[in-house]
């Protein structure tokens, strides 16, 4: 995968989510994504960036368009040092949540996007990792 | 100092080059001649003139590029030009039906072409004879594959394209009333089409501030779960916009298939006939259908007329 | 931006609510809070929430609109949430967030209309004595 210009946003208040919302729509929009799947990946994005904001209160951002042979597409990492997801399977079952939200975070925007990866090791942080193709 | 000579091995020798130069309009006739006598030659493709301007470019372009270049690796600048001139050729030749091998072969068959007059220049040295014919060769093949590679690209965009275009084409939106939208499917569903089916029908409804739109499934052969869950899908997402989604054209086997699989249509609204539907969304927009002669008497007796009753269609 | 309050305006018996840009999870509960105080305070029968200019609605901002209807139903007032965009609503389906127990509309227009006919039916079963509350509050 060939890198181009990162665009990082630390998440420290609420605020701050919103911010990813209007980074995550600029460099879709700039990948060539049309308008759905712009709102999709923003959409997912906000979801990712809130669960850092419940759970680790703090974390980073990162959204890098990406390149693989003929395909191109946008990644975004969220990254926290929280205290990490005791058992994902669970976590990434619609309807479960730990935060009185919907539980909708996790499974939902895993339907939003093409890839979708979750590293979590307990006490020390999670990272999500997304990228939809054009 | 082993890849300078390498380079220079495989840069041909100036006297090639003056050669290939001063003999340049001898070397197409025999070109064109040799292709036209070929067996798989097939003229009613390219016309005569077409090929003679093609191939007077392209050996033009040739010779330049190779004059001062390694012609192992075709990446240099002095390759641009014959490259972007292959591309076009490639590109008309697509268009014109010409299979990518063929395209390949038309760059091959300068090879068999130039080695009559290469032996001409060199008669009596037979080593660089074979040094340039080599090198001829090497340079040669390289565009041949290269052409071979592009013009399989450039179908496949021609094919995309047409996908694309077939895609549109298949889904049109048919305003059927005022306030009430039909969109007929007709054909397998798959997921790209589906998606795309499903973006038009939304926007769409927005657009003529649609009340009720009307999925016809009769042309559609089969319902499995996938699109069982698109159909449910797009009927949440019409919901979603404040309009009403009704399913038409569910026939005995789709009926069999949905209850078969388990699919929970519950809170979706299907009906057999087109004509169903139709009169399923009048009611939901609140104005009938009555006949002419009975249009002043049967005003007075409805029910509920008090509630917007607005549009009584009759056409005189 | 926390600042920056949506505006709700009463025009007759209903509310009108119309969420100009994206606002922050903050603003959200703050915006269903004071719509409760305002049914409460103004006794307003029926709540519109215009979101035609929301480009993104999330699982916080679609659990919001479905708890505000039920919240809003069970103090007897009716809601309806109108101007999805088409592109939201793919979003809102494929995200499992089907807002069951929210009326929609296509525009301000219609969501007038059918918060009108809501409240002439309800008005209607009362004056007929067949009033339960279980009746409305699913609604």
């Amino acid at each position: 995968m060939q890198q181009q210009e990162i665009n990082r946003i630390q998440i420290e208040d609420n605020d701050d989510v919103v911010r990813v919302r209007a980074r995550v729509r600029e460099a879709a929009a700039r990948a060539g994504f049309g308008h759905v799947d712009q709102v999709r990946l923003v959409t997912a994005a906000s979801e990712l960036a809130r669960n850092i904001r419940l759970y680790a209160e703090r974390g980073l951002v990162e959204i890098l368009p990406v390149r693989k042979g003929n395909r191109r597409g946008l990644h975004i990492k969220f990254e926290d040092s929280g205290p990490g997801i005791p058992d994902i399977k669970l976590a990434m079952t619609d309807g479960y949540t730990t935060s009185r939200g919907l539980g909708k975070g996790l499974p939902g925007s895993r339907r939003l996007v093409d890839d979708f990866e979750i590293e979590s090791v307990l006490g020390e942080g999670t990272i999500v990792k997304i990228t939809k193709w054009l | 100092m082993t890849s300078d000579n390498n380079a220079l091995q495989n840069t041909p020798n100036p006297r090639t080059i003056r050669m290939l130069s001063e003999r340049e309009s001898e070397i197409l006739e025999s070109w064109i001649e040799n292709r036209v006598n070929s067996p798989d030659f097939r003229e009613t493709l390219i016309s005569g003139e077409e090929m003679t301007a093609d191939s007077q470019s392209f050996l033009r372009a040739f010779v330049t590029a190779i004059a001062n270049s390694n012609v192992e690796e075709m990446r240099g600048k002095e390759f641009n030009a014959i490259r972007r001139l292959l591309l076009d050729i490639s590109e008309a030749r697509a268009a014109q039906a010409f299979s990518p091998s063929e395209t390949a072969f038309y760059v091959f068959s300068l090879k068999e072409t130039l080695l009559p007059f290469l032996r001409d220049e060199y008669q009596d040295d037979p080593q660089i004879l074979l040094d340039e014919v080599n090198k001829l060769s090497k340079g040669l093949d390289k565009l041949g594959s290269f052409i071979f590679v592009s013009t399989i690209k450039n179908r496949e965009r021609v094919i995309r394209q047409q996908q694309q275009d077939m895609l549109e084409l298949s889904t049109p939106v048919v305003q059927i009333w005022d306030r009430i939208i039909c969109l007929p499917l007709i054909g397998t569903l798959d997921s790209r089409r589906t998606q795309l089916m499903m973006e038009r029908l939304l926007e769409r409804i927005v657009r003529s501030r649609a009340e009720v739109a009307i999925l016809d499934i009769t042309g559609v052969p089969t319902v499995d779960t996938q699109v069982a869950n698109y159909l449910i899908k797009t009927v949440n997402a019409v919901r979603l916009l404040g309009s009403t989604c009704i399913i038409t054209g569910v026939g005995p086997s789709i009926a069999q298939t949905i209850v078969h699989l388990g699919i929970d249509l519950a809170g979706i609204i299907t009906r057999n006939q087109l004509s169903d539907g139709i009169r399923m969304a009048f009611e939901l927009t609140r104005q009938k259908v009555v006949p002419i002669n009975s249009a002043t008497d049967s005003d007075a007796g409805t029910e509920g007329g008090d509630i917007d009753e607005r549009v009584q269609s009759a056409h005189p | 931006m926390s600042a920056f309050k949506v505006p709700i305006l009463k025009v007759g018996d209903v509310l009108l609510v119309s969420i100009q840009s994206d606002i922050d999870d903050r603003a959200v509960v703050e915006l269903q809070q004071r719509v409760l105080e305002q049914i409460e305070r103004t006794s307003a029968r029926a709540v519109l929430i215009d979101i035609s200019l929301l480009e993104m609605v999330d699982s916080f901002t679609g659990r919001m609109l479905s708890d505000i209807a039920s919240m809003a139903s069970i103090m007897d007032a009716e809601t309806v949430v109108v101007g999805i965009q088409p592109a939201v609503a793919i979003t809102l389906v494929e995200l499992g967030l089907e807002l069951k127990g929210v009326s929609t509309a296509l525009d301000v227009d219609d969501g007038l209309r059918i918060l009108r006919e809501r409240m002439k039916d309800k008005q209607r079963r009362r004056a007929a004595g067949a009033d339960d509350w279980h009746a409305t509050a699913g609604n």
